[in-house]
């Protein structure tokens, strides 16, 4: 049975060639994307913390500067 | 008109969702996958090659779609003067380009057992080659033009010139003599591919769906946290 799904009939190179080079692109893209998100966000905690007081409170009245803050985990 | 589209808005739904979809991802995949290489049967003619169909069609699908897309949020970004397309389009842009190449490398692995070649100068394949070199054109240009009004205007540029290959891919099995077969699956007439076949490659279509979403959602809210650390430069 296991022997079956490797070996399809002798196309199991192909197939499963096929799938993996999909899922490693896949890895790939999500891996850059989040490397890349992580990066900018870091770069604006850092921004942010390098604030004075007053500047800080007029950045913080705009939501999305308050929601990055708070989401530095969510993806 | 396009409130809906404001980054302070729109970031507090965009910040939350990758997770969902991501959860919803994996489901998704998890069934398509254990249906395209488990629970379908093989074909008659091609054997177990026939799987790789499940993978190479939706991203060829989803790739066009996007660039589809891209192209009318370009020219909406243009005549509407809503920088908010161009970023949504932006973003849009390397998820379609992994699924073209994607599309390529698959096609031509699926090949060489089919038609017992890795790579033919075929009407489909060709168009597909020239999708993948718009898409890169296009990342390319964001890349290296700093001026904004010139990016605008250049990638939409790039798009409208890169969407008349589009029909061309579809109706290039109908208008050459390829060595691709025509198409299965038809929206307004009678599908020949059958229901065993048809149900984990619309499982896969949706999976790889959500996948290119949650890569947009990711891109997108890089895209608005550097806008807004821009922002804070000139505070």
């Amino acid at each position: 049975m296991i022997n079956d799904i490797f070996n399809m009939n002798g196309y199991g190179f192909y197939v499963w060639s096929a799938f993996l080079f999909t899922l490693l692109s896949f890895t790939s893209l999500y891996i850059i994307t989040k490397v890349q998100y992580v990066k900018e966000r870091d770069k604006f905690v850092l921004k942010f913390g390098a604030l004075d007081s007053k500047r800080a409170e007029v950045a913080k009245l705009q939501t999305i500067n308050k929601e990055i803050l708070s989401s530095s985990q969510s993806i | 008109m396009f409130k809906i589209f404001e980054p302070n808005k729109i970031f507090l739904i965009t910040s939350k969702a990758p997770k969902y979809v991501m959860v919803l991802f994996v489901i998704v995949f998890l069934i398509g996958l254990l249906e395209a290489l488990i629970f379908s049967p093989e074909d008659y003619k091609q054997s177990h090659s026939v799987r790789i169909m499940y993978v190479h069609v939706p991203a060829a699908w989803i790739s066009l779609g996007i660039f589809s897309s891209i192209t009318f949020l370009s020219l909406s970004g243009y005549i509407f003067k809503n920088r908010i397309f161009f970023l949504i389009a932006k973003s849009l842009a390397p998820a379609g380009f992994v699924f073209n190449i994607i599309a390529l490398v698959t096609g031509s692995i699926w090949g060489k057992p089919t038609w017992g070649t890795w790579w033919a100068w075929d009407a489909r394949i060709t168009s597909m080659l020239i999708l993948a070199l718009f898409y890169l054109i296009y990342l390319i240009a964001w890349r290296i033009f700093e001026d904004k009004e010139n990016v605008l205007k250049i990638t939409t540029i790039i798009t409208v010139l890169g969407i008349i290959n589009v029909p061309i891919i579809k109706y290039s099995v109908d208008w050459w003599n390829t060595l691709h077969q025509p198409a299965s699956i038809n929206v307004l007439s009678k599908s020949s591919i059958h229901t065993s076949m048809l149900t984990p490659l619309l499982i896969m279509t949706a999976a790889f769906a959500l996948f290119s979403l949650l890569i947009f959602l990711m891109k997108y809210n890089t895209e608005l946290i550097k806008i807004k650390n821009k922002g804070l430069d000139r505070l």
